[in-house]
């Protein structure tokens, strides 16, 4: 694990001893620690059940939707303890993006792009609101396709443009982190492979989190990878060497298909 | 030995494929029965009120009030239309409908959210309960519950407003359930995007949630309004009726379903029996297209 041992500046998040549980004593997510580090894709793979979107949704504080889960331990996003942020500020920082595309259904393509900013009540000069929504949907490479629609509703796009729309959503604060949730299970071959070239050129701008129960997506597109069972986190490196040479039996087992 | 078998097998098929068949017919054809039964009062009941109301149908049958008796005696004995129209019974109608709404749609689409929102908490499931209790009460006691809290103490007297009091008790659960269940068919995750992006919880139910079932929040407000539209028992004991045109909620009204029960009792105004009730089928009629309408429109 000592490629792990990121410095601290690299670091753009540091999940510290970090346990969830969805009633008292009853936990899904055990002791996690780990150093994200900035600019790279990370994978949280691992068969279903293992914790691993309860993790990511630890991340920008989802669970404190749901009064009954109980979340322990630190997360420092550059440093500073993200439970003493605001949400509104923990979740312009941290962007996230779920498994089914969930666009608005009552806005149009333009304002689900800015529905952060229009939801939380910032006003925006219209050559903002037009430079935002440019860029953001150029990031994802669904400017061309959308620059003639932009005032239908996003709910008639594609599955797969209605996804890179959410991650347009999620760029449009300009986040440090996005989170993503399986983005790409409800997709088609093509849709995922738009999405996964995406996230590859994205990260030269943000910090990406992406949990996948498809291991070779982990394999093609993640730098680091880590490996959850039974909501523990059991090894954590560089994709490429977990790949090749996983450490712990467990890892290897779940990498060579014993169980899934 | 090995082809008799064969052939008992056969034809013990063939046997069971004959009774299916028959089974199917005879299963399909009652079922066409049946639904023919379910389809022919509305078609008959509409070409009755068509047939028996038109005539009476004119400027004045919705410009006018109703007219007296000896009026319509006459007429009828002359063979002409009754004058006048119920004006008086179209306007308290919309009036009481009216004041009902404004009652019912906030209380009714708030409480259905905070069901919604809390439906496992151990006080929403005694609201839900309730809630549906309260849609089985007969409508002639909530007239009787508004007769005793409103024209008793509040209006001191037959009044709109009393009338209104009922129809809004029996929209208030139609509004409650419906408002709920469109709020379930809102996916969780489109709720989870607005937490993601930070908005605050009310925006979230006020700026995602209601304009995202808007639809479904109309449709159920327009079926409860067709059905409290033509109730006429809780507003004998509360609205009382009203020969001319009232819009003083303090005061008696009449509405459309009154009306036709007051012509009912008079033997010259059997005319304006029919006329009325087309009307008031067409409106509900009107209303539940218009909700279907908003339906279909939604699940395409």
């Amino acid at each position: 694990m000592d490629e792990i041992n990121v410095e601290i500046k690299d670091a753009v998040l540091e999940i510290k001893n970090v346990s969830v549980a969805y009633n008292k004593g009853n936990y899904a997510v055990t002791n996690v620690s780990a150093a994200i580090k900035r600019n790279r894709i990370t994978a949280i793979m691992g068969p279903s059940g293992c914790g691993k979107s309860t993790l990511l949704r630890a991340i920008n504080r989802m669970h404190d939707l749901y009064p009954n889960i109980v979340t322990e331990g630190q997360i420092l996003l550059n440093g500073a303890d993200a439970a003493k942020m605001s949400t509104m500020m923990l979740r312009r920082k941290i962007g996230m993006v779920f498994q089914r595309p969930n666009p608005f259904p009552n806005m149009s393509i333009a304002d689900n792009v800015i529905a952060g900013y229009k939801l939380n009540g910032i006003s925006l000069k219209k050559s903002e609101k037009e430079e935002i929504i440019e860029k953001s949907l150029q990031d994802v490479a669904l400017w061309k396709e959308v620059k003639d629609s932009l005032n239908q509703k996003g709910t008639f796009l594609s599955g797969g443009q209605q996804q890179r729309l959410c991650i347009a959503r999620a760029l449009a604060f300009q986040p440090e982190v996005i989170l993503l949730d399986e983005p790409t299970s409800s997709l088609d071959p093509i849709s995922t492979k738009k999405i996964e070239e995406l996230l590859i050129e994205l990260k030269e701008q943000y910090s990406i989190i992406l949990v996948t129960h498809n291991m070779s997506q982990a394999a093609r597109i993640s730098d680091y990878s880590m490996f959850m069972y039974l909501g523990e986190l059991v090894e954590y490196g560089k994709t490429k060497e977990m790949f090749i040479n996983p450490k712990d039996k467990r890892t290897d087992e779940y990498l060579t298909g014993k169980f899934s | 030995m090995v082809s008799s078998i064969t052939e008992i097998k056969e034809t013990s098929n063939h046997q069971k494929w004959d009774a299916r068949f028959i089974k199917d017919k005879i299963f399909t054809g009652l079922i066409i029965l049946f639904s023919l039964i379910t389809i022919s009062p509305i078609v008959l009941i509409i070409s009755k009120l068509i047939s028996k109301g038109y005539k009476q149908i004119n400027l004045s049958f919705f410009t006018e009030t109703t007219p007296n008796t000896y009026q319509a005696m006459l007429a009828n004995e002359a063979g002409n239309t009754i004058p006048g129209g119920i004006l008086n019974g179209i306007t308290g109608t919309i009036l009481m409908v009216f004041l009902a709404s404004l009652m019912a749609i906030p209380i009714g689409v708030l409480i259905g959210i905070y069901l919604y929102e809390n439906g496992t908490k151990r006080y929403a499931k005694i609201v839900k309960d309730i809630t549906d209790i309260l849609q089985g009460v007969p409508s002639i006691v909530l007239g009787l519950i508004s007769y005793f809290w409103v024209v008793k103490f509040i209006t001191n007297g037959f009044s709109a407003l009393a009338g209104s009091f009922a129809l809004f008790i029996m929209m208030l659960p139609l509004i409650i359930r419906s408002t709920e269940e469109t709020f379930k068919m809102i996916p969780v995750s489109i709720k989870e995007a607005g937490f993601a992006l930070g908005v605050p919880y009310h925006k979230i139910i006020f700026r995602i949630l209601i304009p995202s079932g808007l639809s479904g929040l109309i449709t159920g407000i327009l079926l409860a309004t067709s059905r409290v539209i033509g109730e006429t028992a809780p507003l004998m004991l509360t609205a009382l009726g009203s020969m001319a045109v009232n819009l003083n909620i303090e005061k008696p009204t009449s509405a459309i379903p009154l009306l036709i029960w007051e012509f009912y009792n008079d033997p010259n105004m059997v005319d304006l029996i029919w006329a009325s009730s087309l009307l008031l089928m067409m409106l509900v009629l009107g209303i539940n297209l218009i909700s279907k309408m908003i339906i279909s429109k939604r699940n395409l």
